[in-house]
């Protein structure tokens, strides 16, 4: 076929300038933003200073917050990963038309919409919820457990909302498992143990780590489960955020909490995978 | 061979699922329920939670949802096949930065996307419009629809092509009659995967939607932060069945681990 050099350009031209527009553009507009500043009488006031990134980094609130928000990420994907890789593996070990069953039950809830799930939660987790009524119900308690606007509350919604990608990730990867390796495993006699500690977790690895990533970043940028969940006391970045910039006005200090979001996130993404393919190029080699 | 799962691995299978199916199940039966205030419908099942969203403002949400999630998803589709065609088919300078770019999306939080949009929609004066709002959604759900295209095309045989080509048909007979019918089935996948990311999406709408723009999700948002009650059970529920019939559909044509598996990917 006749193929010009400029064909590939031209067919991706549409996307490219829909994609300046509303992806580049606003995301240097708000970089530019976040060095103007703000007071309450005179508004946002153009110019070049660093002040809101000054007191993101050094004021003791906003360290709270973050050290809050990534936290919260770390114990929900650390949990994430402790049940939802077992889960993976029994999902694979499943005959095909339970698996694909079962498949569709724990991954389809990623498509029923956060807030939904979230909601589901909220109602679970009142004074007057299904788990503290069942509680006080067998008599385990006498006064109801405080769930709602804790950190407990908002880690079991987050682990819920988020598992399915961790199980999808080392499903994936156990895929890509070659059942002959664990069968000889077996055949030389070898415990189920061992050939689970030696032959399988080895090679699901990059799925692990792969899966922990994604639940991590999207726990750490999560907006809606914390809001309903943990509420105001318990504000997490993306809170701050929104607060910043719908309730106090103060866009620019808003966008400077959002880019320091980013750039942590972005730093810990790029750091985690260098990490990750180093480790596997020594074991490969 | 395959060996079986034990007694133990079962219980814990069976505690996941009780886990994941859990808040999804409680939202169901509290629709249900004859009182004005959250509870097991324990002393009847009734329908007035569902018969009161008629008269409520979440029906016009709902239809705002609606016109933006499948003007989005299709603009986004529109966009993605030229351009997986080009990276798919193409060996060109700047091709892996741009296959980079174009995915670029998933590797920045809503939350970011949100407050920038906010800021450009409002300088350039298309704040609280449709059209900022369904751009904003474009860039959004487009690593989905991209992804899948990229998957099915770099799948098909294009010995196909090739012998329509040697036949006589021109490039337009060719995509229109044998490359198009074999891609649909993944770009349909996409696309209804767009379409529901976009229906869901919640984060970055909340800056971007004004309130005669505003979404389904942010309306629910802005209703569970005063109170939670049974009306805003119903609309879950009624969303939760929705979702369940787009599953199906989507499962059918695509498979729904292999759709799912470019969402969260970093």
């Amino acid at each position: 076929m006749a193929e010009r050099k400029t064909t590939p350009y031209l067919l991706s031209a549409p996307a490219l300038l829909v994609y300046s527009a509303f992806l580049a553009a606003p995301l240097i507009a708000v970089t530019i933003l976040s060095f103007n500043t703000f007071t309450m009488a005179t508004g946002i006031q153009p110019g070049f200073s660093l002040a809101n990134y000054a007191e993101v980094l050094t004021d003791d609130y906003f360290h709270r917050i973050f050290l809050r928000t990534f936290g919260l990420a770390l114990l929900v994907a650390a949990i994430a990963a402790l049940i939802g890789t077992p889960e993976a593996y029994i999902l694979h070990r499943m005959a095909p038309a339970w698996r694909s069953a079962f498949l569709l039950v724990i991954l389809g809830p990623l498509l029923v919409s956060v807030l939904v799930r979230t909601l589901g939660w909220a109602v679970l987790l009142g004074r007057n919820g299904l788990i503290n009524s069942a509680l006080i119900g067998i008599g385990a308690i006498e006064r109801p457990i405080e769930f709602m606007y804790t950190m407990t509350g908002v880690v079991v919604a987050l682990v819920h909302v988020l598992v399915p990608f961790h199980v999808l990730a080392v499903w994936a990867s156990l895929r890509r498992l070659d059942p002959a390796v664990e069968a000889a495993g077996l055949s030389l006699g070898a415990s189920q143990a061992t050939v689970l500690r030696r032959i399988v977790v080895p090679q699901i690895m990059p799925g692990i780590l792969s899966g922990s990533l994604i639940v991590f970043t999207l726990a750490a940028s999560a907006f809606a489960t914390p809001s309903i969940i943990g509420g105001r006391r318990l504000k997490v970045v993306a809170m701050t955020a929104y607060d910043e910039f719908l309730n106090s006005q103060n866009w620019p200090m808003g966008a400077a909490i959002a880019a320091v979001l980013l750039a942590a996130t972005l730093v810990i993404v790029l750091g985690y995978n260098r990490w990750v393919e180093r480790r596997y190029a020594q074991a490969f080699q | 061979m395959m060996t079986r799962n034990g007694p133990w691995a079962l219980a814990f299978h069976a505690l996941f699922v009780g886990f994941i199916l859990a808040p999804l199940i409680v939202v169901c039966l509290v629709s249900f329920t004859t009182e004005s205030y959250l509870s097991l419908p324990v002393t009847g099942v009734s329908l007035r939670w569902f018969r009161a969203i008629a008269g409520s403002d979440f029906i016009p949400a709902f239809y705002n949802s609606l016109y933006v999630a499948t003007a989005a998803a299709t603009i986004a589709l529109a966009l993605s096949i030229p351009a997986a065609l080009a990276t798919a088919r193409w060996r060109f300078p700047g091709r892996d930065a741009l296959t980079a770019f174009f995915l670029s999306p998933l590797m920045v939080p809503h939350i970011v996307l949100g407050v920038a949009l906010l800021k450009f929609l409002s300088d350039i004066g298309l704040s609280s419009t449709y059209f900022g709002l369904i751009f904003a959604h474009v860039i959004i759900v487009m690593p989905f629809t991209l992804r899948l295209a990229l998957a099915t095309l770099t799948g098909l045989d294009r010995a196909v092509e090739w012998a329509a080509w040697s036949l006589g048909a021109s490039h337009g007979t060719i995509f229109r009659r044998v490359t198009l019918p074999l891609i649909l089935p993944g770009l349909a996948g996409g696309w209804l995967l767009a379409f529901i990311q976009s229906f869901d999406e919640l984060t970055m709408t909340v800056f971007v939607a004004a309130p005669s723009t505003m979404t389904l999700p942010v309306r629910m948002f802005n209703y569970v932060t005063d109170n939670i009650d049974p009306l805003v059970a119903a609309v879950s529920t009624a969303l939760i069945f929705v979702t369940i019939l787009l599953m199906i559909a989507m499962d059918r044509f695509y498979g729904l681990d292999r759709l799912l598996a470019g969402k969260g990917a970093r």
